[in-house]
C-alpha cells in the first residue's frame, strides 16, 4: 500500500534512472505457484552497472535477475527467467520457500 | 518498456486512478490501459477483473500468454476529525499500511503536538477536499460529532463512491444524521453505506479500541474487496 508512494517506488525509481540516462532493465514477476515470497506484478529494476532497486523474490534470486538483466539491457531481447526448487539450479539461486517463480526482463527502451 | 509508458503510467499511479500495463510475452509489446479507458481494449473483460481484483496475472489469448499487470492506488484512510480516537488511529494504521491523513478546521484539535509525523489538514474540509479530492481508493472516517464539520465530508464520500465510509455517534445521532442527509437529496441506497455507529461490532469502549474496531472494518472492506461491488453503478459526479 503506502511503499508504492514512498523513497522505496520502484517505477519512480526507474523513472529517474532513465532521466539520468541509465541504461536499464525491468524485471517483473508474472506467474508465481506454491509459496513465493513476492506476488505478480513485482518489479526490479536494474541498471547497467548492476544497481538495483525492488524485489522479486525475499532476496533468494535478485542476484541471478540482476546478472540476466545486466545481460538484456546490452542485448536488447526480453528474457523469461524460472526459478524454483525443482530448478536444476535450486542449489545455487532456489527459493527455499519451496514456491516458484517466472520473471520477464526486458529493456527500458 | 519505453520510458513514455513508464512516465504516462507513473502520472495514473500519482494521480490516484487504477491502471492496467498490458504485456504480450511473445512480442514485448506493451500498452497502457487507463481506468477510465478499460470498456474500448481488446481485452477489457481481463483488464476489469485485474482492476476489480488488484491481482495481475497471465491470460491466454489469440496473441499468446499476455500479463496484466494491475496498478491500484495505494489505499488510504481520511479521518475528519482530530479527536482522541485519531490519535490512536494515527500510528495504527501506518502500521497496518495504509495512508493516513486528517482534517480538522479546530486548530486546537488539529496539531503537530497531537499528532507528530501525520499529515495534517486544519482547514475546513470543504477546502481540504477541492484540492485533495476523495477517491474510490479512500476509506473516510467522520468522527468529529459536529454535522457543520462532518456533513460535507459525508456526502462527498457518498458521491465518491468511497470504499469505506463510517460514521461516530449513537443511534439517535446516526438517526438525526440521516435526516438531514434525505433533506440533502441522498438516496437511502448510499445512506445505508455508512457504517454508524463506526467500527466493527466488538464493544470497543476506549478511543484505542474504537480505532481497533475503525480499522477492523477499513480492512475487511478493502481485502473483502466490498469496494468494487458496493461502488459500481452508484458512483455519481459531484
Amino acid at each position: 500500500m503506502s511503499e508504492t508512494i514512498t523513497e522505496l517506488d520502484v517505477l519512480k525509481t526507474a523513472e529517474r534512472w532513465a532521466g539520468e540516462g541509465r541504461k536499464l532493465a525491468l524485471a517483473t514477476v508474472v506467474e508465481t505457484w506454491g509459496s513465493a515470497p513476492r506476488p505478480s506484478g513485482s518489479h526490479l529494476v536494474i541498471d547497467e552497472e548492476g544497481n538495483f532497486e525492488g524485489s522479486v523474490s525475499g532476496g533468494c534470486v535478485e542476484g541471478a535477475v540482476v546478472s540476466e538483466a545486466v545481460d538484456v539491457i546490452e542485448a536488447g531481447e526480453p528474457r523469461m527467467l524460472e526459478f524454483g526448487v525443482a530448478d536444476e539450479t535450486a542449489w545455487r539461486v532456489g527459493l527455499s520457500c519451496g514456491g516458484r517463480i517466472r520473471v520477464y526482463v526486458e529493456k527500458v527502451n | 518498456m519505453d520510458r513514455a509508458l513508464l512516465a504516462a503510467l507513473n502520472e495514473e499511479r500519482a494521480a490516484r486512478r487504477a491502471a492496467v500495463v498490458v504485456t504480450e510475452l511473445a512480442t514485448g509489446r506493451h500498452r497502457l490501459v487507463r481506468e477510465a479507458e478499460v470498456g474500448a481494449d481488446p481485452l477489457a473483460d481481463a483488464v476489469e477483473k485485474a482492476i476489480r481484483s488488484g491481482k495481475s496475472g497471465i491470460a491466454q489469448t489469440e496473441a499468446g500468454e499476455v500479463f496484466l499487470n494491475a496498478h491500484l492506488p495505494p489505499a488510504r484512510i481520511v479521518s475528519i476529525g482530530a479527536v482522541h480516537i485519531s490519535q490512536a488511529l494515527a500510528p495504527m494504521a501506518k502500521i497496518a499500511g495504509f495512508d493516513f491523513e486528517i482534517i480538522d478546521p479546530r486548530t486546537a484539535f488539529a496539531s503537530e503536538e497531537r499528532f507528530p509525523g501525520a499529515t495534517l489538514h486544519a482547514e475546513w474540509p470543504e477546502d481540504v477536499l477541492k484540492e485533495r479530492p476523495f477517491d474510490a481508493y479512500t476509506a473516510v472516517c467522520v468522527i468529529t460529532h459536529d454535522p457543520k464539520i462532518d456533513d460535507f465530508p459525508l456526502i462527498s464520500a457518498l458521491k465518491t463512491g468511497c470504499f469505506y465510509i463510517g460514521a461516530l455517534g449513537s443511534r439517535k445521532t446516526h438517526g438525526k444524521r440521516v435526516e438531514r442527509l434525505k433533506e440533502a437529496g441522498i438516496p437511502q441506497a448510499s445512506i445505508d453505506r455508512i457504517e454508524a455507529p463506526i467500527g466493527a461490532d466488538i464493544g470497543a469502549a476506549t478511543p484505542g479500541e474504537i480505532a481497533v474496531a475503525i480499522l477492523a472494518s477499513v480492512i475487511e472492506a478493502f481485502r473483502k474487496r466490498k469496494m468494487f461491488a458496493d461502488r459500481r453503478g452508484e458512483t455519481e459526479p459531484q
